[in-house]
């Protein structure tokens, strides 16, 4: 790692103002941070480690019925206290082992948009609004591709609020060595329809698989995604997998994760 | 240099780091408590599992500045002042869960994770919680069983392997 200093405030202000200075970033887990550092391909001059910023932790019921959750919660703090919406509780409970659970932040890991992380697929599929310092910004237009999202340097992300859907799940095909999805698909029923978010699949990251929207929306059953196929064109394509095998585990993981929603 | 203070098995400590510095290297370069491994330095193995204010976390992945305040456990504040082993290292020893022995300070401390949290684990949810500990030797059959056994369940009937 290259040398730099590390400040720990304990108010979002004080985080704020310290994000200011000049090559600055936020410090969240560090359960992707600290292993990019260790291999030289982030160079900050400054840290601003925000595990001390107790105002962005913790999970609450809004009064519009939405789940909140800090931007600086816990992937196991949300498996144990998100019990209002049992399908993210389950994907935070299964991102990768207990210790970087332990660690790992929902803020961080939206942050870091890795095109294979399981909360992108929540956030999406279940149209959550993503707050932070500046604004407040809608799953659809927060994702911008592989790694990158439309946060700005600086911004913080604050809460997340997830509408609670009638049922849902989270159906993760591991890669076993990483123990990130290979594929993941997150299908959420609302009264107004279905979403459907896919991670670990495209080149371009996370994305709404819509005719499976469409058609779920007409029936929620296994049976109505069939027929239904993705191209394997735009697909990732590594020695894990082919772009058309993940194309087409998209459908299976889709097929069983209507069958599991509740 | 900053100075970081936190309590260590139960006793204060402190000492000079950088902000780069890593809790496992604080740990092990500072306090000389060499207990706590580092396998893969990469966040993989679990050997340099430790507890922070009671929770396990991989002390490679943390730095040590943000252990300011924290109680920290580590391999050595197992056993008892007299040397008696911790149960769980006990069942260790007794059914052979360990062969070069590099990943087990880190198995002992997830398996005091996980007992600590889910007193009666099945043989399933032991295997589930040692997601992130690495072996290259065991097999993992005999660490399951150590575990199984040191939470009090009747383990006469898993043959040893
Ligand atoms: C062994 C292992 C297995 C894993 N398995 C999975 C898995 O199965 N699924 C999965 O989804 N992930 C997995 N991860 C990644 C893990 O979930 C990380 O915790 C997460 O991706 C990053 O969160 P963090 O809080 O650790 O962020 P950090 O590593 O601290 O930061 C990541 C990035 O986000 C920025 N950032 C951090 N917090 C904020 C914030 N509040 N606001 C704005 N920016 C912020 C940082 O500046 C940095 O750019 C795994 C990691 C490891 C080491
Ligand atoms: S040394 Fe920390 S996880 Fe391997
Ligand atoms: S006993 Fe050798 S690595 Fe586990």
């Amino acid at each position: 790692m290259y040398a730099f200093e590390i400040d720990r405030p304990a108010s979002l202000a004080d985080a704020v103002t310290a994000l200011g200075a000049e090559e600055a970033q936020a410090l969240g887990g560090g359960q992707t941070l600290i292993p990019a550092l260790k291999q030289r391909l982030a160079s900050p001059a400054r840290l601003v480690a925000l595990s001390g910023v107790a105002e962005i932790k913790g999970i609450c019921t809004a009064d519009d019925g939405a789940l909140s959750i800090g931007g600086g919660t816990t992937h196991a703090d949300v498996a144990a206290g998100a019990g209002a919406y049992p399908a993210l509780a389950a994907l935070a409970g299964n991102i990768g082992d207990p210790a970087v659970r332990n660690r790992g932040t929902i803020g961080g890991s939206l942050a870091n948009n890795d095109p294979s992380a399981c909360y992108p697929a929540a956030v999406l599929g279940s149209g959550a609004t993503v707050v932070t310092t500046n604004r407040q910004i809608a799953a659809d237009d927060f994702f911008e591709g592989m790694f990158t999202t439309t946060l700005e340097d600086g911004e913080i992300i604050t809460e997340v609020r997830f509408p609670v859907p009638e049922v849902a799940s989270y159906q993760k095909f591991e890669q076993p060595a990483s123990r990130f999805a290979l594929v993941g698909v997150f299908v959420a029923k609302y009264a107004d329809g279905v979403r459907v978010a896919v991670t670990g699949a495209s080149e371009g990251g996370v994305f709404r698989w819509s005719e499976a929207e469409a058609a779920l929306s007409r029936s929620f059953t296994p049976g109505a995604l069939e027929g239904l196929s993705l191209s394997g064109d735009d697909m990732i394509s590594d020695l894990h997998g082919t772009g058309a095998y993940r194309a087409h585990l998209v459908g299976v993981m889709a097929r069983r994760a209507v069958a599991a929603a509740r | 240099m900053p100075e970081v203070s936190m309590t260590v098995n139960g006793k204060p400590a402190k000492g000079q780091i950088e902000g780069r510095t890593l809790l496992v290297d604080f740990l092990r370069d500072t306090l000389n408590l060499t207990g706590t491994h580092v396998g893969c330095d990469t966040s993989q193995c679990g050997a340099c599992v430790v507890h922070v204010d009671g929770r396990a976390v991989k002390a490679c992945t943390m730095f040590a500045a943000e252990a300011e305040g924290a109680e920290i456990k580590t391999i050595e504040g197992m056993a008892e002042p007299d040397g008696t082993l911790h149960p769980i290292q006990a069942a260790f020893r007794e059914h052979h869960g360990l062969q070069c022995g590099f990943c087990t300070p880190g198995m002992v401390m997830s398996a005091a994770a996980l007992l600590a949290e889910n007193p009666t684990p099945t043989e399933a949810e032991v295997r589930d919680y040692l997601e992130g500990n690495i072996c290259r030797c065991t097999g993992y059959h005999n660490i399951v069983k150590a575990i199984l056994a040191a939470s009090g369940q009747d383990v006469s009937r898993i043959a040893a392997e």
